[in-house]
């Protein structure tokens, strides 16, 4: 059994100027001990996915399907317990730390606080707790450290502490909502470094957003491509690298400049993301798409699977022709 | 026309006054040193890249080359003639020949003008007796180059997409025909998609109109996808100044090897296969940097002269200079 | 090279085809407010008022310095409101016109707020936007003065120039004029601040266009919405602040008379039974206040919609 399925999840909004369908249709699940990637550009609904999951959604948004996590649904549950949920099985980072810690108030009350009201101990064990935490995602002097504010860590060590602080409760699952985005490179080595680490340490599972394909490669077991609020494609990472069989995980593909190789110049995906405003009929990537035929316009792509190992595929155009 | 070196920046120095909380009216500010020391030359038709990590100082040099905030001591020589001495009124006439473009797209162009008279302000300011029938050919001609519809013309930023701003942005730039255009992250906030399209667009018109080009990025990858050669900074000093593929294929610099095996590859065989080197602990603070080798405290080659010499800019190939003290 | 040009300039035609006039932030901004219904009618309401104090003196059959002897005296018996005697909204104890007499006062009550407000408005946008577009000492020093005129009770000053230089309305906007623009520059100060730092100022400045020209065309036109939403609300702060000054009997003195001071008269004589001497005037002033407040908060959802 899978740790988290999700099954035909729809989100809507609901704007001044009509209904938004920000998410459509994504079928996905992830296994425990593996790292989900969600590739896809903003506006792709890559993050509205996640929220969805785990309630987070804005009040103006209302999501319909199905997510289970271990088995039991979890979608539109009251808030309650999806609280529960969030701080004891399902944890999240974001791309900005500072949203999520409270500027005023210690990191140590911040910590333990989580602690004393989900698994109810002491303070003093879960000062001990959040210390061996705090060296587990290895911020030097954690003893020290543990009573600074938010404020005076670095950007980098500030993540760390957002991530000793998701894991406190070990979860099973790990959500990275574009955890590396706000760093800088070297930083951002040092953090996925990190996660990946600590994933194989205390054995859960991650759902990595991000819109950058170097992340992706060098950190994730299976990955999937969004576009404006569809899933492209969905398999190994390693076959999706070696083998992608959608126009635009292949545009994605040679649109960035790889470092260690130099290719005169870069093919570009033409035209803009799609406005979710208007999004269009079909196949959402179709107006930009090289590929595009007739159907694309008109009738919207369902997954397919295109080899055994759950490499699946939406699109109209035959593999044959785009490799 | 080509390798007439049009900018040369000679041991440009910036420094910032900082006043910390608490201090009285009088206390004399403390000294932040954003760039130190910094040289280098640039022709027409090159690129020179500009890489380092935020808080390097990549910004703050940029600003200097165009006079936005003042430099300490050094020199930028512009065709001959030394911008820093020049007054505001003298160095006018060359500001028309060096353009900038921004980070951010839509908060670049303000929101009040449409298009056309964004893209026609430069051109207003310095030749403010030009018709208006000129400015409006002058507006439709650059916008065709930088792929706008002219039709556009009298629509608002706010009605576009980030990629189609940054177009803008660079329309801007180029309606004085400039010889010169610093680019201060221009793909960073832009999609993945849209970033190939402005990284072509730009080295399309630096074919076309023999522009050069300053691009400061902090992804590696772009600029040395788009640069000739490559600059690397870190907390205000040149660490390492080489062509773009040398850099890549040979860094001599800790920094550089350091900076270079955190950048992702997008291919799962090489990635997972990386030696990587990390770089532990903070960047220190620009406020009181360390002696000698300001990379000295994160680096693992670290020797005591390197705390008690400030490392020289050595040639260790052509083109080629780093400056540390164990390079061979 | 062309061709790759003409392909560039097809997608982009894909994505954006209607050609023509944009549609610029205020036009935006405009079908924003129409959307807000609160606002709207309140714009409504406020303008039926305005053009009433204009239009209604044509109707009157007395003028608001006449006096119906017949009612002087007894209003509470004969100046009740009646269509027959000419009085709509009744008389006063004075045997005076209400009609006329609050007409009179919603002119000069909305002139002293309008015109209070544009001098606020205009004192404060120079000074915030010259302040905070300079910066440094001159900001402290500039900043340090409204501070102190802040620190000064507002009343306090208002009441004792009304007592030295006399009672009249020169006075009173001078008092009122004085000290409401400091708020104004304070917010003007701190929305220039921000704006100096943005990117398009930034560029104009890389370009080489001159400081005026920066702050006319770039600075300003971005301050006219908090501007805007600002200055509709100072004008009933400074009603009620007119208001309050006449209730005192500080104010306008007769024989002109405004929305405050009609209150008072008519919370005063409450005992006689005269009752429409206090509701006509308060209604017409509770009104009018709701509207502008209604007005200001649709035009702040419409000229900054993300901070709904």
């Amino acid at each position: 059994m899978s740790l988290l399925e999700v099954n035909n999840l729809k989100v809507e909004f609901e704007t001044a100027d009509g209904i938004v369908n920000a998410v459509n249709n994504v079928n996905f699940s992830i296994d425990e001990g593996k790292i989900l990637a969600i590739v896809g550009e903003s506006g792709s609904g890559k993050s509205q996915t996640v929220f969805a999951m785990t309630g987070l959604l804005d009040h103006n948004g209302s999501a319909t399907g199905s997510v289970k996590f271990e088995g039991e649904e979890i979608l539109n549950l009251s808030n309650q317990k999806l609280n529960q949920i969030r701080a004891e099985k399902i944890a999240m980072i974001f791309q900005d730390p500072m949203t999520s810690l409270n500027p005023y108030v210690r990191v140590s009350e911040q910590m333990t606080e989580v602690l004393v009201h989900h698994q109810g101990i002491s303070k003093s064990d879960a000062l001990k707790q959040s210390i061996s935490m705090l060296d587990a995602v290895r911020i030097p002097d954690a003893s020290n450290r543990v009573r600074m504010y938010p404020h005076e860590f670095s950007g980098g060590m500030r993540q760390r502490v957002m991530i000793a602080m998701s894991l406190l409760c070990r979860p099973k699952l790990l959500i990275a909502d574009e955890p590396t985005t706000a760093l800088d490179v070297t930083v951002q080595a040092q953090i996925m470094q990190l996660l990946s680490d600590l994933q194989k340490e205390f054995g859960m599972s991650i759902i990595l957003i991000t819109h950058d394909l170097g992340v992706v490669a060098g950190n994730s077991d299976d990955m999937l491509v969004m576009y404006g609020g569809e899933i492209m494609e969905i398999g190994k990472t390693e076959n999706i690298y070696s083998a992608s069989t959608h126009p635009y995980t292949q545009g994605l593909m040679t649109a960035v400049p790889r470092l260690d190789d130099s290719e005169e110049r870069l093919i570009t995906i033409p035209g803009n993301p799609p406005n979710m405003m208007k999004a269009p009929v079909g196949c959402p990537f179709s107006p930009r798409c090289k590929f595009s035929i007739d159907t694309c316009s008109k009738v919207s792509p369902v997954l397919i699977n295109v080899s055994k190992n759950n490499h699946l595929r939406a699109c109209h155009v035959a593999t044959e022709e785009i490799l | 026309m080509s390798n007439q070196t049009i900018l040369e920046v000679e041991n440009l120095t910036v420094n910032f006054d900082v006043s910390s909380e608490g201090d009285m009216p009088w206390t004399k500010a403390k000294k932040l040193q954003a760039v130190n020391d910094i040289s280098f030359s640039l022709s027409a038709g090159e690129t020179l890249g500009v890489v380092g990590e935020s808080g390097c100082g990549k910004s703050t040099l940029a600003r200097a080359i165009v006079k936005m905030v003042p430099a300490e001591s050094g020199k930028v020589v512009w065709l001959g003639n030394d911008l820093l001495g020049l007054s505001h009124s003298e160095a006018r006439q060359y500001r028309k020949q060096i353009q900038m473009i921004f980070q951010d797209p839509l908060a670049s162009l303000n929101p009040r003008m449409n298009i056309g008279e964004i893209i026609a302000e430069p051109l207003r300011t310095h030749y403010p007796k030009t018709p208006e029938s000129d400015v409006k050919a002058r507006v439709r001609d650059v916008m065709h180059k930088v792929g706008l519809l002219d039709n556009l013309v009298n629509r608002y930023p706010h009605e576009f997409s980030g990629g189609q701003c940054q177009r803008i942005g660079i329309a801007r730039a180029l309606i004085l025909k400039p010889k010169l255009i610093i680019c201060d992250e221009p793909v960073s906030a832009l999609d993945v998609s849209i970033q190939a399209q402005v990284v072509n667009l730009l080295m399309d018109l630096q074919e076309e109109m023999d522009l050069a080009l300053i691009f400061i990025a902090h992804d590696l990858s772009v600029v040395k996808h788009i640069s000739t050669k490559i600059m690397v900074l870190y907390l205000g000093n040149m660490v390492e100044l080489a062509n773009s593929n040398d850099i890549y294929q040979s860094p001599s610099h800790p920094y550089t090897q350091a900076l270079i095996s955190a950048v992702p590859i997008p291919d799962p065989n090489v990635e997972k296969n990386k030696e990587l080197i990390l770089i532990e602990g903070d960047l220190p603070s620009p406020i009181n940097p360390p002696s000698g080798c300001v990379f000295r405290t994160r680096c693992q080659k670290a020797q005591d002269i390197c705390s008690q010499q400030k490392p020289e800019y050595k040639e260790v190939a052509t083109s080629h200079s780093v400056a540390c003290h164990f390079n061979d | 090279m062309i061709v790759a040009n003409k392909n560039k300039i097809k997608d982009m035609a894909d994505n954006l085809s209607e050609s023509g006039a944009g549609r610029s932030l205020w036009k935006d901004a405009r079908i924003r407010f129409m959307q807000n219904k609160a606002a709207t009618i309140s714009l409504f309401i406020l303008l039926a008022i305005v053009s009433f104090s204009f239009i209604g003196p044509y109707f009157a059959v007395w003028s608001y310095e006449q006096i119906d002897w017949n009612a002087m005296g007894s209003a509470a018996r004969v100046g009740m409101p009646s269509i027959e005697s000419g009085h709509f909204f009744g008389t006063d104890d004075l045997g005076r016109d209400l009609y006329s007499r609050v007409i009179q006062g919603t002119q000069i009550s909305l002139m002293v707020g309008v015109l209070g407000a544009s001098v606020a408005v205009i004192v404060g946008t120079l000074y915030g936007a010259t302040s905070g577009y300079l910066g440094g000492k001159t900001d402290q020093i500039m900043m340090r003065i409204v501070d102190i005129l802040m620190s000064i009770p507002y009343m306090f000053v208002l009441i004792l120039l009304l007592v030295v230089f006399g009672r009249s309305i020169g006075m009173l906007f001078i008092g009122i004029g004085l000290l409401s623009w400091l708020d104004m520059s304070r917010i003007v100060r701190g929305q220039t601040l921000n704006l100096k730092n943005m990117e398009f100022i930034e560029a104009a400045k890389v370009t080489g266009v001159s400081d005026f020209k920066i702050i006319t065309r770039h600075i300003v036109p971005n301050l006219l919405g908090i501007v805007a939403v600002y200055a509709t609300l100072l004008v009933p702060g400074i009603i009620l602040a007119e208001s309050f000054i006449s209730f005192l009997g500080l104010g306008v003195q007769e024989p002109s008379t405004s929305w405050g001071a009609l209150i008072k008269e008519g919370a005063g004589t409450i005992s006689y039974e005269t009752e429409w001497q206090l509701l006509f005037p308060l209604a017409f002033f509770v009104v009018s206040l709701f509207c502008f407040y209604f007005i200001g908060d649709g035009l702040r959802d419409a000229l900054d919609p993300k901070d709904r």
